[in-house]
């Protein structure tokens, strides 16, 4: 003769009341959805925009780059020219590529602009492995090839194109590079990892050195390193690259570089969190508040029940229930809003919508449990009243 | 004859600041089948006995057995499962939960027994026919009469064929002609296996009952039997 509760009853019962009082129910609920919403909102956003940077972090993490200080005049010097044969010697290097900036060279859209306006463009040489090593794509063309390196033909830098004013390429597509016209034949995507690339105009080495007097040595060596191995080849590169100068040469990863963005474009996360932890505090408040004023009308309902059987807990559990589901709605809901205000704000910045899984998940957890705990003291209230006090009740 | 309900030197004193004494050592021993009328002038303790026999009240001194259980030793999870057993419960304001259709507010009754859904509607809708509110059981309370929800309010105390129903004044809320109807409903309840127990101070109530406790100053001055 015990008197027990079913589950799915005691579900049944949390749902009813909200049901039986709509208008209450759906504004509390609002309360944790607009939380819940910011919240998901926050962690997805923050995901859309550091997901691009973490993809390209993951695919530099083993680049690093390798160059000799500056002349007093501010130009590269140069390293020595066995360099990047020496450096492709060391067991752990997959991949080298060298580049040198070609001093006297400008690139201007055509002989007509004034030789001072250089738009800030500089001459590289390349090698055709640059657009491997450093993993760079191309925006139109192709890079430079075997014809590249017997004829004038130059591979723009994403915003060297862009300054230049070349977007679509056609055959007769030239810059005027050095006191001659050269043949643009690609241009390239934005390079994160080596952004002194975007500013440039590239020309193979043969070229550059029969037209436009370059002396062959780099100036600046990329390459890539087995990932285990990157701080070990790091160390030992400015003796292989320059044995007679080792203390010239700097060696940089260019990966933490994106590390500082994505900590930078995360720093808001955690205030953002905690302004929409307060907002969910609130609105547990809310809910709290509710149940108790649900708790003081329905006290002929508790009684009616106690007098129909149910125990205390029996009676806690329904408000606890009812809280737990006003806030599970206004969970769902929030999650809801949050993933579409995500997918609207990566959208709107061109970032991948990103919405981690734990987001969501987080979200409709945050609620029910802030659902829960603010049913806790309203049920308790509700299973101490004495039955027969409440029966008495209007 | 079995005694469903013994009460031995029950008193019950509220704590202060009302201090009242509602009830003085009562002995009364209630048999299965009994129909009984508790009477008494306002403030006589009617309901406060009508509490202590359905256990939503804990008398202050002496002790209340309920089939043969003494209820002072139990705790509440106990006390709650001899409610959802062995007592049904009929009020004066009926008590019906508007956000459910009669048949729901019926099988409500039985929720606390652990019952399947199916199983406590099956019970309900016999119940409700039993009271002959079989036609009326989509509708809400609120599109009942006084007397239909009364109606429902009894179907909801015996759809568990418990062998206790306590009622407390029933008729208090309904006409003269609609109460009388609900008196013979009430007395037609007791059975080989069901005692009534009524609270009123309806004299046609207490007519209708074979036996009338008296209450007066929170003790029994009369106890009589008609057979």
């Amino acid at each position: 003769m015990r008197s027990r509760l079913r589950l799915r009853d005691a579900f049944a019962l949390g749902a009813v009341g909200l049901r039986a009082r709509r208008v209450r129910s759906a504004l509390s609920a609002l309360g944790i959805a607009v939380a819940i919403a910011a919240l998901v909102a926050v962690l997805g956003i923050a995901a859309s925009a550091k997901a691009d940077l973490l993809a390209q972090l993951g695919a530099e993490g083993n680049l690093l780059t390798l160059a000799a200080g500056q002349t007093f005049t501010g130009n590269p010097t140069p390293l020595p020219a066995t360099a990047e044969q020496m450096i492709k010697a060391v067991p752990p290097v997959r991949e080298v590529t060298a580049v040198s900036v070609v001093h006297q060279a400008t690139v201007r859209r055509s002989a007509a602009i004034p030789v001072i306006q250089t738009g800030g463009i500089s001459v590289l040489a390349a090698e055709p492995s640059l657009l491997e090593t450093l993993s760079a794509t191309m925006l139109r063309g192709h890079f430079l090839d075997s014809i590249a390196q017997r004829y004038p033909e130059v591979v723009l830098g994403y915003s060297a194109a862009q300054n230049l004013g070349v977007g679509t390429l056609t055959a007769a597509t030239q810059v005027y590079l050095g006191g001659t016209y050269f043949v643009v034949v690609g241009i390239l995507t934005p390079v994160s990892v080596a952004p002194e690339i975007d500013d440039a105009a590239l020309v193979s080495f043969p070229v550059a050195v029969s037209r436009l007097n370059l002396d062959d040595r780099p100036t600046r060596v990329y390459l890539r390193a087995d990932p285990d191995q990157v701080a070990a080849v790091a160390a030992v590169l400015p003796f292989t690259a320059s044995p007679a100068e080792p203390e010239a040469v700097e060696v940089r990863r260019p990966s933490d570089i994106l590390v500082a963005r994505i900590a930078a474009r995360t720093a808001f996360v955690s205030l953002f969190l905690g302004l929409g932890a307060v907002t969910l505090l609130v609105s547990g408040v809310g809910i709290a508040n509710i149940m108790l004023i649900s708790v003081l009308e329905r006290r002929s309902e508790i009684g009616l029940r106690r007098a129909l059987g149910a125990r205390g807990g029996h009676v806690a559990t329904q408000f606890v229930l009812e809280a737990a589901a006003l806030a599970a709605i206004g969970g769902i809901l929030g999650v809801a809003l949050g993933c579409l205000a995500t997918a609207v704000v990566a959208h709107a910045g061109g970032n991948p919508i990103t919405i981690p899984p734990s987001a969501p998940l987080a979200g409709l957890g945050a609620a029910i449990a802030v659902g829960v705990l603010a049913g806790v003291y309203p049920a308790a209230r509700a299973a101490r009243l004495s039955p027969a006090d409440a029966l008495r009740a209007p | 004859m079995t005694a469903v309900l013994e009460l031995r030197s029950v008193g019950k004193t509220y704590p202060p600041p009302t201090a009242i004494t509602a009830l003085a050592n009562v002995d009364l021993t209630v048999g299965l089948g009994e129909t009984v009328s508790i009477t008494g002038p306002s403030g006589s303790g009617k309901s406060t006995l009508l509490n202590v026999l359905g256990t939503l009240e804990r008398p202050s001194t002496g002790t209340v057995r309920i089939g043969g259980t003494d209820t002072s030793t139990i705790p509440d999870r106990q006390l709650s499962g001899l409610r959802a057993w062995r007592i049904g419960f009929v009020f004066q304001e009926f008590h019906l939960l508007e956000h459910l259709t009669v048949l729901d507010n019926v099988a409500t009754g039985l929720i606390y027994r652990g019952l399947s859904l199916r199983s406590r509607r099956d019970a309900a809708a016999s119940a409700l026919r039993r009271v002959g509110l079989g036609s009326r059981v989509t509708h809400r309370p609120s599109r009942l009469s006084g007397g239909e929800r009364q109606r429902a309010a009894i179907a909801r105390a015996i759809a568990g064929e418990p062998q206790i129903i306590l009622a407390d004044e029933p008729t208090g809320n309904l006409d003269s002609a609609t109460g009388a109807e609900i008196i013979r409903l009430i007395a037609g309840l007791a059975g080989p296996r069901t005692t009534v127990i009524v609270i009123t101070h309806d004299i046609a109530v207490a007519a209708a009952m074979r036996r009338d406790v008296r209450l007066h100053d929170g003790r029994i001055v009369r106890d009589t039997r008609t057979d």
